[in-house]
């Protein structure tokens, strides 16, 4: 990047990176809940909000052109995000009497707080001067630990509405975070381990190497590796039920809680929770492109190793370097697409699935997401010493025992898998209970003797 | 050392987070209501970690607020919100001894940690940790090194203390 922004205090270089950060996400809040509703209405069979922003041209007005007088022109809805934000500024804020009321107030903050801090390792471009906000050495726990911090806002929500249904929202969304952050930690592992860094920039560099070390035209995604796909679908899930979405939406789940940890806030307050949920989302999603999908780089192909090898036709070579190029200066836009992907895989999961029921939910988190992610970072760690040994000893006995052992390990892995899954598709094991019917001709005798 | 020399921006820093961290300690004991505390002392965990980050640190900051903030407190909050559901209710007697002595005990620590604290720290003007004191790199060496058997043994206690909370809430196992 220019010097000029590289000759300004660190401060107002961070100021600048934040900003270019928070500010998008702050824009594009409005816009994904307009696209969750159409998605949702598309993938339900309904219609969904259409109506908001459609112009209907004067037929008289000369200053109309007379092609467009008296005609309707349809934008999908697209303002149905301003008409709800203007009847959410303008709802009574109803506070109500028996509230804690600091902690009320300053619920909402704290919930929006992780949202947006969690991506401050997030690196969105190759262009260090820029993003991320802070290139730390401890990537990747710097979001486990905001992460972990989100629990916060929903549980002291719950608490201070003073409301049982509030208190039961919120006691059940810190016993689901707690739960499901420690998988997701593990499937976290298992990357830094395979890329022996912690820092955000350091893994997305690992992924542009040749693919499994033998194809060095593309790259190798760590989704494309046995366990990193493993890891992938483990923290996918836990990521779903770190935002509290459906189908792990129980701590606000309306048949039961009214409406969980929320139920007491109205109006503007309302709405900072709707922003940090969908904030959340969003930075998420961008930690699970950055991990597992190759960060910046639009495809899984290595165009700067095209565009200079001998073996590839002049004219291939060419296409390969604007490529090249397009991938490095649009890097944020392909950044978005997957995040935009992802978000909609979100809504797709909200559409598909039905809410779980509490047991289920802490038996996926304890039983089988955790052992899954436990036995992959072992896996894991045996595919890196097995490699060493094998790279120090040059192939020789030391490395075939090592391959044996890591054999036994994968031999675990598909045991303890083909359990979960036997677990999962047999009958659930009811309890049982005898009624034996007693003759009221008896019963008299035995209480009379 | 004169006032100019004090007014630097990274003391600006440290007395803004060290003033917001001591006030979040001396809220815990303030407040009567047990949710707050519990909360002042996240604020001060939280507090202490951002010290931690500028004095260069970021690794054991990063752990104060996992550990800490993320784990420990969540679940402070957790029983303290189980358990206290009712009013809240305001234990103060007149006249009692316990104040008295209690303030002067405290007191007398202040002065003995004081006084052991401040003579060395007197000189310093801008702390800043060695390159590379608490990187992963380092910690996770050292873990594997020098302090091994520990390390290993503290697991142990850790699993132990797993199978005997399941042996004690498990009727059947």
């Amino acid at each position: 990047m220019a010097q000029w922004f590289l000759d300004l205090h660190p401060a107002w270089q961070a100021l600048v990176r934040v900003l270019i950060f928070v500010v998008p996400i702050l824009m594009l809040v409005p816009g994904l809940i307009w696209w969750e509703r159409r998605l949702l209405s598309w993938m339900q069979d309904r219609i969904g909000p259409n109506r908001v922003a459609t112009i209907t041209w004067s037929k008289t007005s000369k200053l109309v052109p007379p092609f467009l007088r008296g005609k309707k022109t349809k934008l999908f809805g697209l303002l149905q995000p301003i008409a709800d934000g203007v009847k959410l500024f303008f709802k009574e804020d109803v506070t109500p009497s028996a509230v804690d009321r600091a902690i009320y107030f300053l619920a909402p903050g704290i919930a929006l707080f992780p949202a947006f801090a969690l991506g401050g390792t997030l690196p969105f471009a190759p262009w260090p001067s820029i993003t991320p906000i802070a290139d730390v050495n401890i990537g990747i726990l710097y979001v486990l630990a905001i992460s972990s911090l989100g629990v916060y806002g929903v549980v002291l929500a719950g608490y201070s509405g003073n409301n049982k249904y509030s208190l039961m929202g919120g006691l059940r969304a810190s016993a689901q975070l707690i739960s499901y952050e420690l998988a997701m930690s593990m499937s976290l592992a298992c990357i830094v381990l395979a890329t022996g860094s912690l820092k955000m920039t350091e893994m997305v560099r690992t992924q542009e190497q040749s693919f499994w070390g033998i194809a060095p035209a593309l790259q190798n995604w760590n989704v494309f590796t046995p366990y990193g796909f493993v890891a992938m679908v483990v923290f996918m899930i836990c990521m779903v039920a770190e935002t509290n979405r459906a189908p792990f939406d129980l701590p606000e789940a309306e048949n039961e809680l009214i409406a969980g940890y929320h139920t007491e806030y109205s109006s503007m307050k309302f709405a900072v929770f709707f922003m940090g949920e969908y904030a959340a989302m969003f930075v998420f999603s961008g930690v699970l492109a950055t991990v597992f999908f190759g960060g910046w780089n639009v495809l899984p192909i290595n165009f700067e190793y095209l565009a200079t090898s001998a073996s590839v036709p002049p004219f291939f070579a060419g296409i390969a370097g604007f490529f090249a190029k397009a991938n490095y200066w649009l890097a944020p836009l392909w950044f978005m697409g997957k995040i935009a992907f992802f978000i909609s895989l979100f809504i797709w999961l909200r559409a598909t699935l039905p809410r779980l029921r509490y047991d289920q939910l802490m038996s996926l988190g304890w039983k089988s997401l955790l052992p899954l992610a436990t036995v992959n970072f072992i896996l894991v760690a045996a595919w890196i010493l097995v490699d060493r040994l094998v790279s120090e000893s040059k192939g020789e006995l030391l490395g075939s025992i090592a391959g044996i052992g890591l054999w036994v390990v994968a031999g675990a892995l598909v045991y303890s898998l083909w359990r979960i899954i036997k677990k999962a598709s047999e009958e659930p094991q009811l309890e049982t209970r005898t009624i034996s019917m007693v003759d009221p001709a008896t019963l008299g005798e035995v209480a009379s003797s | 050392m004169n006032p100019s020399e004090l007014a630097t921006p990274n003391m600006g820093v440290f007395m803004i987070i060290g003033g917001v961290a001591a006030l979040a300690a001396v809220g815990v004991v303030a407040f009567n209501n047990a949710v707050r505390s519990a909360l002042c002392l996240v604020v001060s965990f939280f507090m202490l970690a951002f010290l931690y980050f500028s004095l260069g640190a970021e690794m054991l900051g990063i752990l104060q607020i996992v550990v800490y903030t993320g784990a420990i407190m969540v679940l402070f909050l957790f029983v303290i919100m189980l358990l206290n559901l009712g009013a809240i209710k305001v234990m103060f007697e007149k006249r009692d001894p316990k104040l008295l002595i209690g303030g002067a005990l405290g007191l007398g620590m202040a002065v003995l940690l004081g006084g052991q604290v401040i003579a060395p720290l007197a000189s310093m003007s801008a702390p800043k940790a060695p390159e590379g004191i608490g990187s992963p790199e380092n910690v996770g060496y050292s873990l594997f090194s020098t302090y091994l058997y520990p390390f290993e043994i503290a697991s142990i206690l850790l699993l132990l203390g797993i199978v005997g909370s399941i042996l004690l809430a498990k009727r059947k196992i």
